[in-house]
């Protein structure tokens, strides 16, 4: 809540122009027959996507050149709201002289994007979203039909959302593509939730085998997984978490500062490790012959210091307890 | 035409008659009603005439209490918690029945107090989408139930409940009733010697008055916790200082509401009846309960193969004003909770258009409508890829 927020209403302002025109006067509304397809040498697909219970429903054609793949020529037709119209006639222009291969990996994001006036404001509100959503499953499905294979090969077939017929891989995707933190939020992008609610948690109108409350989890987990990895493989110290900055440290004094310790009887292990100001503060503490050993506080811990500085990042700083 | 309004069920326009009556309050007769000096004292005659006119709109009786407050929304609240307050957080009582048709207002001040600890009942409704007495009756739980609460008329659908039974079922039962009156005054009689209600509530804007003025029926004095305390006002029942322009504003409006019921009746419901006749002509498109079940101004209507907000979008561009329930439509995209409890379609909950007419309607406008509005769901049927042409009815 804030300022911007106490005036509601405001769903069709938040419409990009380009959503108003596409939505008054779509470019590619219309189908593609049997007979043009032919004039044009191409095979005719023709995909389905969604129902009228569900608030949305849209279907595409492809004229699709049987040599290069190419998609030729490209018209939808969709019960839906202004977005998803819009969104639909966006979609079937995005089509337009790619392979179906590349038209495969059109997102609902590509079509959102190509939908905005300026690069940095949306061209519809959250909740609008799952309109263009529905563009990217719609094109999946033509594919499958078009490359004569399942679904499930372009993506995971499995329905979280009956209603809204949500896969789980569409959930998965949207999750990591845009970020999403709540579950309301899928459901703002996907509608998954958005009608019977079962499959948001246990104990909704009817049981599922997976909820949306565990496939965020579990995405988010994944998504942490991958951005750790990703984080330790580019080596950069300061993007780390604390934690993996102090298991970095402390891999760098198990293997190259202890064993030279062990030797004279002594050792030490990290109490803390502080950020301040772009540096990191490691606290140690002494323990064995360290503790009262003269050189510790002088020689010793510029050595450290130094190795540590060195091996990881010069930003570390050796703070004694 | 420039634009034509067809959303009265969301708010009119403030007939110009209650407009004038208002004016000499914002900058000559500006006193405060509480004031002991002639600024303040000069409002009074005119504040009278204002209750005079509401009493009289709803044939209330002198020992009972109309407050004047803010909105419907007030009144509800104050009713809901007030009840809360008094019976069930004192013990005495512990249960609410409501329908899970209510407007917002009641449906979340319900489920306010069920977070508190009182226990909530949501009437379903029955085929015609009407909450039968006899469900009520079932539910009332003679010790246990302090308050019903149910809406005279539906915004969304226009459909009427039997107040009239539905009230003196629960008065058999001793248990306190409350009826949400804004979609009903103006729009048909509403009599409360005639219909046993303790709590009866209305919003002016509904009614040609203007925004932000409201009243709150209280029969013979009924003590209820204020929902706003402060100044004496209103006889301590409701602090605040009172808006003299909107109270004078909202008696005036009560008075020609109350007045043009027998226009509402006849040429409002001819007009309604007239659009409703033209859609209905169209294959494929489904109007919404029972005619003589609803109220005069209300048409909701299911077109098939076309999405509620899309049609509302187009109809909006040829400026015309509708509004839908469809769940694309919504903040939340959660469907509209009158639709879902008259189960209707699946389809319906995102295809429902609602056109509310009013005294100001005319004949000229509801021939241009007929016009766009067919325009627009040929257009839309035109792009729609669930639908393919007539299929006929079942």
């Amino acid at each position: 809540m804030a300022k911007k927020d106490l005036i509601g209403g405001a769903l069709w302002e938040q419409y990009s122009n380009k959503v108003s025109q596409r939505m008054d006067n779509p470019t590619y509304r219309g189908e593609i027959t049997n007979e043009e397809a032919r004039q044009l040498g191409a095979k005719l697909v023709v995909a389905d996507w969604g129902a009228e219970s569900c608030g949305d429903a849209v279907r595409l054609y492809w004229a699709v050149d049987p040599e290069t793949h190419v998609i030729k020529k490209a018209a939808f037709k969709s019960f839906g709201c202004g977005t998803a119209i819009a969104s639909s006639d966006m979609m079937a222009e995005l089509c337009l002289g790619k392979t179906v291969d590349e038209a495969v990996k059109i997102t609902n994001i590509d079509v959102e994007r190509a939908l905005r006036d300026s690069k940095d404001i949306p061209a519809v509100p959250p909740q609008k979203m799952h309109c263009s959503v529905m563009a990217y499953d719609v094109i999946k499905k033509a594919a499958s039909l078009y490359k004569g294979v399942e679904m499930s090969s372009l993506e995971q077939r499995d329905v979280v959302c009956e209603c809204a017929r949500v896969t789980l891989g569409t959930i998965k995707d949207v999750i990591k593509i845009n970020n999403l933190k709540t579950v309301e939020e899928v459901t703002q992008y996907t509608k998954a939730g958005a009608f019977c609610k079962s499959c948001i948690q246990p104990g909704g109108h009817e049981p599922r085998k997976i909820y949306l409350i565990d496939i965020l989890r579990d995405t988010r987990l994944e998504m942490e997984r991958e951005s750790i990895q990703k984080r330790s493989e580019s080596g950069s110290f300061k993007d780390l978490g604390l934690i993996q900055k102090l298991k970095t440290i402390e891999r760098t004094l198990e293997k190259n500062i202890k064993p030279m310790l062990l030797a004279d009887g002594g050792s030490l292990e990290v109490s803390d490790i502080q950020e301040e100001g772009g540096r990191v503060k490691v606290y140690i503490q002494y323990m064995g012959v360290c503790a009262t050993c003269p050189s510790a506080k002088t020689g010793t811990l510029f050595a450290i210091e130094q190795e540590l500085r060195k091996k990881i990042d010069p930003s570390l700083d050796v703070v004694i307890m | 035409m420039d634009r034509i309004y067809l959303d009265n069920n969301a708010t009119t326009l403030v007939d110009p008659k209650v407009k004038d009556a208002m004016e000499p309050f914002f900058c000559q007769r500006y006193g405060n009603p509480n004031s002991l000096h002639g600024f303040g004292t000069e409002t009074h005659p005119y504040m009278s005439m204002a209750i005079d006119r509401l009493y009289a709109g709803i044939n209330a009786d002198e020992k009972d209490d109309i407050i004047i407050n803010s909105c419907a929304t007030e009144g509800n609240n104050t009713v809901i918690k007030g009840v809360y307050f008094d019976l069930i957080k004192e013990g005495k009582k512990k249960h609410i029945i409501t329908t899970q048709i209510e407007h917002p207002c009641v449906r979340e001040s319900c489920e306010f107090v069920k977070k508190l600890g009182a226990d909530v009942t949501f009437l379903p409704v029955n085929q015609d989408g009407v909450v039968a007495p006899a469900a009520l009756k079932e539910a009332i739980r003679p010790d246990e139930t302090a308050l019903v609460s149910i809406m005279w008329a539906n915004n969304e659908t226009g459909l009427m409940m039997p107040i009239k039974e539905l009230a003196e079922t629960a008065k058999a039962a001793g248990v306190l009733f409350h009826t949400d009156a804004v979609q009903a005054i103006g729009k048909i009689p509403v009599d409360v010697s005639a219909c046993p209600v303790d709590f009866l509530t209305f919003s002016a804007h509904k009614f040609h008055g203007p925004k932000g003025a409201g009243g709150l029926y209280i029969r013979n004095g009924l003590k209820i916790t204020p929902l706003l305390h402060g100044g004496e006002q209103m006889g301590g029942r409701r602090a605040g200082t009172i808006n003299v322009a909107f109270m004078v504003g909202m008696g005036i409006a009560m008075e020609l509401a109350v007045n043009g019921l027998a226009y509402e009746d006849k040429e409002v419901r001819r007009l309604r009846d007239k659009l409703e006749d033209a859609i209905v002509g169209m294959s494929d498109t489904l109007v919404i309960g029972k005619r003589e079940l609803r109220t005069p101004n209300t048409i909701l209507v299911s077109v098939r193969g076309v999405e509620g907000e899309a049609l509302i979008w187009d109809l909006n561009k040829q400026g015309i004003a509708a509004s839908t329930g469809s769940a694309c439509a919504s903040e939340s995209l959660e469907s509209n909770p009158t639709f879902v409890a008259m189960s209707m379609d699946k389809e319906l909950a995102h295809t429902g258009i609602r056109l509310s007419l009013s005294r100001f309607t005319t004949e000229a406008e509801i021939d241009h409508t007929i016009k766009a509005f067919k325009k627009s769901v040929e257009r839309l049927r035109g792009i729609s890829s669930t639908y393919s042409g007539p299929v006929g009815k079942p």
